[in-house]
């Protein structure tokens, strides 16, 4: 058994290039042809997977398989998979990213399965995120939310002194904590009620804590929280379900700091709206 | 002002108005299960409660004002707690028309789960109850003002008994995540004091459970008779 370090888990490696066995594993994954048609799960035996491969690499090669075999291969979405774009995502086993916490699909390792497994692969199930094909869903609703409020406004011309406006260090952090977000969806999957606050809080936390965020923070909210209900995600249930789930681990406090500058705004009008 | 009237149409002002009217009805079980207790006191102490209840307020309130005025507020907190329960669920509902085949709960417990059965188990204790002790519909041999002796009587049933204690058992549950739900939704909660909140919500929901179902038990006991 080799050692292994950050390097290790890059994702070079392939199903023979270690002295250890490949695994052997059973794959039930959704399939559907596309948005209207009706989906069913099938079964792959998937004979040949390293414990070094990622998710994503381990999907590749029963993709490469299917295709030899004349068959459809699997759609799933991806792009950079280091982790940092959040393209990818699948409900691996009942659970948004995988059972490895705070690891996004493209990043998660075979070495956290067993040999003889069985692993179920659905995407990400909410009525704002109809299905395209397979495993990839449109996930434009949250883009909807973000056009509403996720953005400051400021003049063009030449770019002002940064250190001008002194942030506060505690909030420097907490918005870098907040805007860490990758927008996923792995919140919306794995939500009880398919709601999408956490995404919410973390856009509007990230700019609300931040000097250049002030102008427009209540509006902002409002606007955000409109749209976020008119794309049909649920409300929160304070579950807390999607913080386990983020890749970013990012907190459900935000939530509530999005509740707070919510009421705020409807109680006090504060920036004249 | 304007703005709060508006404040409903969010998904978040509906839980705004489930968080502030159960934060009155959680003051109200506290205070109830406080005035509860005085069956322990005796037979003379607690019904000279049940009498100062009728006539708090006086001379300023005329008898049972007092009263009334509180039972008005307390129906108007429970119709739109559910009203706003309710229209949350449908929505909840329907935001996920395809179900996983798979799925596993990596934070929420039995609390969260069963909080809206629970809240619907609840309120049908709530109509039991008045029947029971308040208007004595459904009492066996129910005096009005013997607050002691109905208590006993309706207790040495003991099927009434487990229902209460059920009852109180849903009622600590839907509290251990309402209440915790309560201090998010209103934005009190924050990284710095979230533990404290969560405390809160444990310690008063245990506590209320065992206040409560301390009497019933104590009747079938023979303690109380």
């Amino acid at each position: 058994m080799p050692s292994h370090n950050t390097l290790e888990e890059s994702t070079r490696s392939t199903a023979h290039d270690d002295d250890s066995r490949p695994m052997q594993l059973t794959l039930n994954v959704w399939r559907q042809a596309g948005p209207t048609e009706p989906g069913r799960f099938v079964t792959y035996q998937h004979q040949n997977v390293s414990e070094h491969m990622s998710f994503l690499e381990m999907l590749d090669v029963l993709n490469e398989d299917l295709i030899l075999r004349g068959d459809e291969p699997i759609a799933y979405d991806h792009d950079c998979r280091e982790g940092i774009c959040g393209m990818c995502g699948m409900m691996i086993n009942g659970i948004a990213h995988g059972p490895q916490r705070a690891t996004a699909t493209c990043q998660l390792h075979m070495r956290h399965f067993k040999d003889g497994d069985t692993i179920t692969i659905e995407p990400w199930r909410a009525r704002a995120f109809p299905i395209v094909k397979d495993l990839v869903v449109r996930r434009g609703s949250l883009d909807r939310i973000v056009e509403a409020g996720g953005y400051i406004s400021v003049n063009t011309g030449a770019a002002p002194e940064a250190n001008n406006i002194p942030v506060p260090k505690p909030n420097a952090d907490r918005s870098f904590e907040a805007a860490q977000c990758i927008q996923c969806g792995a919140c919306v999957a794995a939500c009880p009620n398919a709601s999408a606050m956490l995404f919410l809080a973390a856009k509007a936390g990230h700019l609300g804590l931040l000097p250049q965020g002030q102008p427009e923070r209540y509006r902002r909210t409002v606007d955000m929280v409109a749209e976020h209900d008119k794309q049909g995600f649920g409300a929160c249930t304070n579950m807390g379900e999607c913080e386990a789930v983020c890749p970013k681990e990012i907190s459900i406090d935000f939530i509530a700091r999005l509740n707070r500058d919510l009421i705020r705004a409807k109680l006090t009008n504060p920036s004249g709206y | 002002m304007i703005g709060v009237l508006t404040l409903y149409e969010s998904t978040i002002g509906k839980k705004v108005v489930m968080a502030v009217t159960g934060l009155i009805l959680f003051g109200f079980v506290i205070i109830h299960m406080l005035g509860n207790l005085k069956v322990f006191a005796g037979r003379a102490y607690i019904n000279a409660y049940g009498v100062f209840l009728r006539e708090v307020g006086s001379p300023m309130f005329g008898h049972e004002q007092v009263l009334w005025l509180t039972r008005i507020v307390l129906l108007v907190s429970v119709g739109l707690h559910i009203w706003a329960a309710y229209q949350l669920t449908r929505l909840d509902l329907a935001s996920r028309p395809v179900q996983y085949a798979m799925r596993k709960n990596q934070e929420y417990g039995y609390a969260a789960r069963t909080l809206r059965w629970g809240g619907v188990i609840i309120a049908l204790f709530i109509v039991y109850h008045l029947l029971h002790f308040t208007t004595g519909t459904v009492h066996p041999r129910f005096v009005e003002g013997d607050v002691y002796n109905n208590v006993v009587i309706g207790f040495q049933n003991p099927l009434v008994s487990i229902f209460y204690i059920v009852a109180q058992l849903a009622l600590a549950l839907h509290l251990y995540h309402g209440a915790w739900s309560m201090f998010q939704t209103l934005g009190l909660n924050n990284s710095n004091n979230k533990r404290i909140w969560r405390g809160l919500a444990t310690v008063s929901s245990t506590m209320l459970a065992l206040g409560n179902i301390s009497i019933p038990l104590a009747v079938m006991l023979g303690l109380l008779r």
